[in-house]
């Protein structure tokens, strides 16, 4: 059993939305056909989109942090969204966890995307199918690409490696190693839906110095300067140890 | 939510159809305990049977609205073990099955008896038929309120205040009809629906203000704190990942000030309960069929404000990540 996940670091992301255009690139020249847009250069543009990053401020002036925070589908291990489909068009792949939606089977109901309390899940207008993120199913797999390009579009293209991509099941894994050391948590924990990705937590690198470092508590002159040398009429250490 | 039309009149439509059945049966039930005079079996539950089909069969075609491939909705049957949905689409044909059977003994005057009790009470096969057409209705009502009772995350629906609503609502607004079907066909019985219409009403009034109640003093689990993991009183939303908005803005959102959301509010609990059940208390009283029919469609118009009502305030917790709408 695994379960591929992605680690999203909120203390390395600065909001940039390469990961928005690049998934919305990748996967609307897919094969499972365009994600598509209304009015994308006019008033109200509109589109599908399988991932988006939001922008919060916590706290009140001045003492406010922006926080970017990338919201895609969570690929719960215990995913409320697959068991009210009544097609079976939702499913969860046995073999790697990723949540899928079959195209050709969704009869767009909707009631899947009111069974996800994350709203990951996006409605087509046009093709009339619901739409979600597929972890790039398509090419993470993809043989006749290095294996170093076998990850999510997301992934790749993140300037700051703010994305980590990997299987959650491993407990050696990158992701897994990331959520155990990094404080790795889930998102809405109190609906038990166990997702699989993880958001690692704003962390402050701050320098301690305490007082004491500031003046050497072991100086015995209490200020800097050479130390004093032994008197020369006195036996010293060296005439009585052969060290 | 965002109410949509298609599924406010699934729901109310296959209602008023469920219980009319239901009326029809509970009428032909107290007629072989002989406690009501027998019905003709073409004119009134033949008749009746037919209307019931009509209010179903207008419920599923408002359905296919709510679709966007209807030419796969029959792909929908097959998840009946885990979806409720799924289920409820098996369990309306079921009802229509046994509804057009039922009308069409009556219809047929197919109707032996199959049993006579020692008290000479007879038990004819339409009722058998009416029995299981009644359990039907029931598994029916519970597929369709639990579609929505199941998703525990919408705090407003997951209780069974919502099973009860659904029943009760549908069953009283059935058997107002039946109330002003029969003041055309079977004038005996006028008193008989009515009363239990306004019965049925009271108890579907009280069923509902008590979830009103309960919905009035919700505590949402999942605020913007759990949403995003981060621990502060005062988190503010910048961006929502959308300029001009996105499915996830106008699916989640019924984009109605919170006068109109109580507007409608008020507004369905008067034309549900009160008004129709002064127009069915005078409409007994002087076999006035066009009073008892203005009674159905009074409290009609008013269930259908108050489905609109019930997805409207339903808060989905997704809409916290988009507080900028």
């Amino acid at each position: 059993m695994s379960q591929l996940a992605l680690v999203i670091d909120l203390n390395v992301c600065v909001g940039c939305s390469a990961c928005v255009t690049s998934c919305k690139e990748w996967n609307t020249s897919g094969p499972a056909g365009f994600m598509s847009d209304d009015n994308p250069y006019g008033k109200e543009p509109t589109g599908t989109f399988f991932n988006r990053v939001q922008t919060y401020e916590v706290g009140c002036f001045p003492n406010t942090e922006t926080i970017h925070f990338p919201k895609s589908c969570l690929h719960c291990e215990d995913a409320p969204c697959v068991p009210v489909c009544p097609t079976g068009a939702s499913y969860k792949r046995e073999e790697d966890g990723i949540v899928l939606v079959d195209y050709d089977k969704c009869i767009g109901c909707k009631y899947c995307s009111w069974a996800c309390p994350y709203g990951a899940r996006e409605f087509d207008e046009h093709q009339k199918v619901m739409k979600k993120c597929t972890l790039c199913v398509d090419r993470i797999y993809d043989q006749s690409l290095p294996e170093t390009e076998r990850k999510p579009a997301c992934v790749l293209s993140c300037p700051t490696s703010a994305r980590l991509f990997g299987d959650v099941e491993d407990p050696e894994s990158e992701v897994s190693v990331a959520i155990r050391e990094e404080g790795g948590y889930q998102l809405m924990p109190e609906w038990g839906t166990k997702p699989s990705n993880h958001y690692l937590p704003r962390r402050k690198t701050r320098l301690h110095i305490h007082e004491d470092e500031l003046v050497r508590a072991d100086n015995p002159l209490k200020k800097e300067e050479r130390q004093p040398s032994a008197p020369v009429d006195e036996p010293t250490l060296d005439d009585s140890t052969s060290w | 939510m965002h109410p949509a039309f298609s599924v406010i009149f699934l729901t109310t439509l296959i209602g008023v159809g469920q219980g009319l059945f239901l009326a029809l049966f509970t009428g032909q039930s107290y007629a072989a305990a002989q406690f009501l005079p027998a019905q003709n079996g073409t004119g009134f539950f033949a008749m009746g049977s037919l209307i019931a089909l009509l209010f179903l069969i207008g419920g599923l075609i408002s359905s296919i609205f709510h679709l966007g491939h209807p030419e796969r909705a029959w792909r929908a049957a097959t998840k009946w073990r885990t979806s409720w949905l799924s289920r409820e689409v098996l369990a309306l044909p079921v009802v229509m099955f046994f509804v057009f059977v039922y009308g069409l003994m009556h219809y047929m005057n197919w109707d032996m008896v199959i049993f006579v009790t020692s008290t000479g009470v007879k038990f004819n096969l339409s009722l058998l038929v009416g029995a299981v057409g009644a359990a039907a209705v029931f598994i029916l009502f519970l597929c369709t309120a639990m579609i929505y009772a199941a998703i525990k995350f919408l705090q407003e629906w997951s209780n069974p205040l919502t099973i009860v609503n659904y029943i009760l609502l549908g069953t009283a607004s059935g058997f107002t009809l039946a109330a002003a079907f029969s003041s055309y066909t079977a004038p005996d019985l006028i008193r008989f629906f009515s009363v239990w219409a306004i019965i049925i009403t009271v108890m579907a009034f009280v069923s509902r203000s008590a979830s009103l109640i309960r919905n009035a003093r919700i505590k949402y689990k999942s605020s913007i704190q759990t949403a995003i993991g981060v621990r502060h009183n005062q988190i503010v939303q910048n961006a929502q990942g959308a300029m001009g908005g996105s499915y996830n803005t106008r699916e989640y959102f019924h984009g109605k000030t919170a006068i109109f959301l109580k507007s409608i509010k008020w507004l369905f609990m008067m034309l549900v309960f009160p008004v129709p059940i002064i127009l069915l208390s005078s409409g007994m009283d002087d076999n006035n069929g066009a009073v008892l029919l203005a009674a159905f469609m009074v409290q009609y118009v008013g269930l259908l404000a108050e489905r609109w009502f019930f997805f409207a305030q339903a808060n989905h917790p997704q809409n916290i990540y988009y507080q900028t709408v």
